[in-house]
């Protein structure tokens, strides 16, 4: 028994690590603009399909092919923003909840076209057979999966904390007009801070590709654990995102061998209601906005 | 030289700048200075390209910069220090320092007019480490206006700097403010306290509910009857 919770404690763990990073990202977007992005999960669908496509194609490790996913979806990101959620930047939130959604419907219907709904997968050799620790075992992609994610997170945070871009984002998002006074050009900030959210997706997709099948309508299980995961971190603090994303990894793993998997996912969006029920700025969500 | 030509500006369909015509020529100091709601706020705003006007001009330098977005007057030298401070709290106050030397010009000379700021406003080296928002009001007021000066102003626009200060920081500041002036950027002054904005700058024009009312040389608009009557309460 204490194998079996300790070895689910791990492997919670390490899928709340890809959730921490997919979630940072909506929290990024949503602490900059004020927009929840609905196409969160399509676009970790994308990163996925992204990280396929270099690997069935030139038959390069979506490991090693990272770097390419994160330029291919900064850009996709920054392009979306200026084509599609700028014109929107200001119109009630009912609205740019409806762009979003649509935005979703759009990439996964792309990914249908392009890619068929055939369910593809990524097969590493060497990397199906997992660590032993005794009893314990590790799936090796979801440990490197792990420790990419943690550098990953890094680069954002010293992005944000050492650069002047990375100024300007945090600037932004906490006092627009005062931001605007400086000379900072709100509408370029936003696009860049939706393309490092859109980046966070992707890199999250890539990892999650030598993990589980890949398919066009993959991503919408993954969104809504991001935005729960969001809130329960407070939306717009990252920080609080990655710490809920790895706690509701291990619950999720946890409830999962306790209660059986079907009721895994429930066990989430109770969590949910009851933080919107008894603490909706979040677990460190200081005010409301 | 800046002026401002026959200004219309609206919020929806209010008017609240009605023909307003202005100058400020180089290195010179002026006070606009008018009660709350006289459109003070929202003539800067425009100046600074945050609104839009629906007629008249700006011109600085020769140039029409009515149109240019506010990154684009920023870079022009049109730099304010605004109401409220609008600061980063969360970042730390050499972060606040910093941001405003955000454009390309202003990023180069970073070092030396930081340093230039903090020989001006020691007090804020020693809190450069601390989070601006963790600072009291008067020090916060410091802040916006080290972090105007880093952008390398030709012009610095204040928009009520006194607001919410005792008197003794009050006085402190306006020390400030001469100080930045003296050392050739030209200051434009916006205040509801009439009559030290007055003291200070070269001349001064009067806002009232979106027109001048009344503009000439500050020693002689606080020696007018009307103006005493109407805003010193003498």
């Amino acid at each position: 028994m204490a194998v079996s919770i300790t070895q689910s404690l791990i492997d919670g763990l390490l899928m709340g690590g890809v959730y921490a990073l997919a979630a940072l990202g909506v929290s990024l977007i949503f602490g900059v603009m004020k927009i929840t992005n609905f196409a969160h999960g399509a676009l970790i669908t994308v990163g996925m399909f992204v990280a396929y496509f270099m690997f069935a194609q030139l038959g390069v490790s979506p490991y090693v092919s990272l770097p390419i996913t994160i330029l291919v979806m900064f850009l996709l990101g920054y392009g979306i923003q200026k084509l599609t959620i700028n014109p929107i930047i200001t119109a009630p939130s009912h609205n740019q909840l409806l762009l979003t959604q649509g935005l979703s419907i759009v990439l996964e219907n792309l990914l249908l076209v392009l890619f068929t709904a055939n369910y593809k997968s990524i097969s590493l050799p060497g990397f199906d057979k997992a660590i032993k620790f005794g009893a314990l075992s590790i799936n090796k992609p979801k440990l490197i999966a792990f420790g990419l994610v943690v550098l990953a997170s890094l680069g954002v945070y010293l992005l944000l904390q050492k650069t002047d871009i990375g100024h300007a984002i945090s600037a932004t998002s906490v006092q627009r007009e005062g931001a605007t006074l400086m000379g900072i050009k709100v509408e370029r900030i936003n696009a860049i801070a939706f393309g490092i959210g859109v980046a966070c997706a992707g890199v999250a997709g890539a990892l999650l590709a030598p993990i589980q099948y890949i398919s066009p309508t993959v991503g919408e299980g993954f969104q809504l654990k991001c935005f729960v995961i969001a809130v329960f971190g407070g939306l717009g603090n990252i920080w609080g995102a990655v710490v809920a994303g790895l706690i509701i990894g291990v619950v999720e793993s946890v409830a999962s061998l306790a209660l059986g998997g079907s009721w895994s996912e429930m066990v989430i969006y109770l969590i949910f209601i009851l933080v919107l029920l008894f603490k909706p700025t979040g677990l460190f969500g200081k005010k409301t906005r | 030289m800046l002026t401002v030509e026959d200004l219309y500006v609206n919020y929806g369909t209010l008017q609240i700048i009605q023909g307003v015509s202005m100058k400020i020529e180089d290195g010179e100091m002026i006070s606009l200075v008018g009660s709350n709601g006289a459109g003070k706020t929202t003539l800067l705003k425009t100046i600074s390209g945050l609104k839009k006007p629906e007629s008249g001009k700006i011109i600085w330098d020769g140039e029409d910069i009515t149109t240019l977005s506010p990154d684009k007057i920023v870079a022009r030298g049109i730099v304010q220090v605004p109401e409220g401070r609008k600061l980063f709290p969360q970042m730390t106050v050499q972060e606040n320092l910093e941001l405003g030397s955000f454009l390309k010009e202003a990023k180069k000379k970073r070092k030396d007019t930081l340093e230039y700021v903090y020989e001006m406003l020691p007090d804020l080296q020693k809190k450069a480490k601390m989070p601006a928002g963790s600072l009291s009001g008067g020090q916060q007021q410091m802040v916006a206006i080290g972090r105007g000066m880093m952008a390398c102003p030709k012009v610095l626009i204040f928009d009520e700097p006194s607001i919410g200060l005792s008197p003794l920081l009050t006085d402190i500041m306006f020390e400030i403010i001469r100080k930045i002036k003296d050392s050739g950027t030209t200051v434009m002054l916006v205040e509801q306290n009439v009559q030290n904005a007055l003291r200070m700058a070269d001349r001064g024009y009067v806002l009232e509910q979106g027109h001048i009312a009344m503009e000439g040389k500050a020693s002689d608009l606080l020696e007018n009857e009307e103006l005493k009557k109407s805003y010193l309460g003498i």
